[in-house]
């Protein structure tokens, strides 16, 4: 392997996608290796850490927040205050640090979040971000086409909705509170959970209707 | 750094948006492998997390392009353990450690998992916001050469203060090992229209997270 780990991991891109990833499989765990022979990571904490995140961290518990607030004016109205302090009061939702902030769709407005500089996401409720969040395409073209990137996440909103883009360009997060779904007026929290989408919090997506789910 | 390929907003020529179908977490192991050695490392404070984010930065276009995100997480981290003397290129190369060095205090264990939460960046300050919601602003022009997180899209532009989020670590100092050097931070909302002519969509409104550095009174 070549002590120029730019170079070589270029060179490699001739290869096929399988050999590629095998080829990564071996850095990485050279790499783990040594920083774990060096004392500074425990191999046990990288399971416990890639455990949470397949298991624990996800967008189910963004769909509690979500539902709650769509149920709870009182939620809802300290969510749109502060909402990692709101969120942490919950207690069936993993904990979140601070500078989240929620912000609500109406008839009027439309929210969608990007990191444009990489792909800074409100991982706490939602889990770590899609592919497509942390895309060029997504980056490059949220900003400056708004609708269209919309469309081809079929979302099409009247004309006349302003669309919000939320650059997360510092340590502020960003989460999207979606418009609860007509004919749900009788639905409890758990089942209007239901209702909620990863995208739907990202501002790429709407929330579900009641026909999508039962 | 500041011009350079991470900095996307407003570029054309990526093609469409591709959402896969029932994404895992990882796709792979060594992905979450090399995730969870970022997030083991970061609270070792050996390094900042705007470091980290400029260690990716600085990576040649062509290669920041062609390497898949996880890559990117890759590259940045043998960077940072090369550049903090952690390890050298030639034991990262063979796959192990060929001479003792000091160990850490204190290291992220399988205990510290079961809380991940991101860490405050807020930081007590010495003076008042110099601007309050609904202020006119426009952003400076600048062009440094190293780390900042003021997109190109965004500068020199009039917006409005729309709210302030506290005072917080400022990335630009930080990131060149200056120091924290706290300063405001507030959501700044442009229109469309300033950003991107008379083309762009009239209901379209973009904002971004601003520090008082990059902003003057208009």
């Amino acid at each position: 392997m070549s002590s120029d780990p730019q170079r070589s991991l270029h060179d490699h891109h001739e290869h096929t996608e399988m050999s590629e990833l095998s080829d990564m499989q071996i850095r990485v765990r050279s790499l783990e290796t040594v920083l774990t022979e060096k004392g500074y990571i425990d191999p046990a904490a990288l399971d416990a850490i890639v455990e949470a995140y397949e298991t624990r961290i996800g967008p189910h518990n963004g769909a509690k927040v979500v539902a709650r607030a769509w149920s709870d004016p009182d939620f809802r109205k300290a969510l749109l205050a502060d909402a990692s302090k709101a969120v942490n009061s919950m207690g069936n939702v993993s904990p979140v640090g601070s500078h989240l902030i929620a912000v609500e769709n109406t008839p009027e407005r439309h929210n969608m979040v990007v990191c444009t500089l990489c792909s800074c996401y409100p991982w706490e409720v939602l889990g770590l971000p899609p592919t497509w969040y942390k895309s060029a395409p997504y980056r490059s073209r949220a900003v400056i086409e708004p609708r269209k990137v919309l469309a081809e996440f079929d979302v099409v909103l009247p004309k006349e909705t302003e669309i919000r883009v939320w650059d997360s360009t510092a340590e502020t997060r960003f989460m999207v509170v979606p418009m609860r779904p007509k004919d749900t007026e009788d639905w409890g929290v758990e089942q209007l959970e239901t209702l909620v989408t990863r995208n739907s919090m990202i501002g790429t997506g709407l929330a579900l209707k009641p026909k999508d789910v039962t | 750094m500041s011009n350079t390929i991470h900095d996307m907003g407003g570029m054309h020529g990526f093609g469409p948006i591709v959402e896969e179908e029932n994404e895992p977490v990882f796709h792979t192991e060594w992905e979450g492998r090399v995730y969870a050695m970022n997030r083991a490392m970061g609270p070792l404070r050996l390094w900042t997390i705007d470091e980290g984010r400029a260690a990716q930065e600085m990576l040649p276009p062509s290669v920041y392009l062609s390497a898949s995100y996880y890559q990117r997480w890759y590259l940045g981290l043998v960077q940072r353990a090369l550049d903090h003397s952690i390890a050298g290129a030639d034991e990262v190369a063979a796959g192990k450690s060929l001479r003792s060095s000091d160990k850490p205090n204190q290291i992220f264990t399988p205990k510290d998992a079961k809380a991940l939460t991101r860490g405050s960046y807020e930081r007590p300050s010495s003076v008042p916001p110099q601007f309050k919601p609904s202020d006119t602003v426009r952003t400076r022009n600048v062009q440094p050469v190293t780390h900042t997180r003021l997109p190109r899209y965004a500068r020199d532009k009039l917006g409005t203060v729309e709210a302030i989020r506290g005072c917080h670590v400022y990335p630009d100092s930080v990131a060149t090992g200056a120091g924290e050097d706290p300063q405001w931070l507030y959501t700044v909302v442009f229109s469309g229209r300033t950003l991107w002519g008379e083309g762009c969509d009239p209901a379209v409104k973009v904002s971004v997270e601003a520090f008082e550095p990059y902003l003057l009174l208009a």
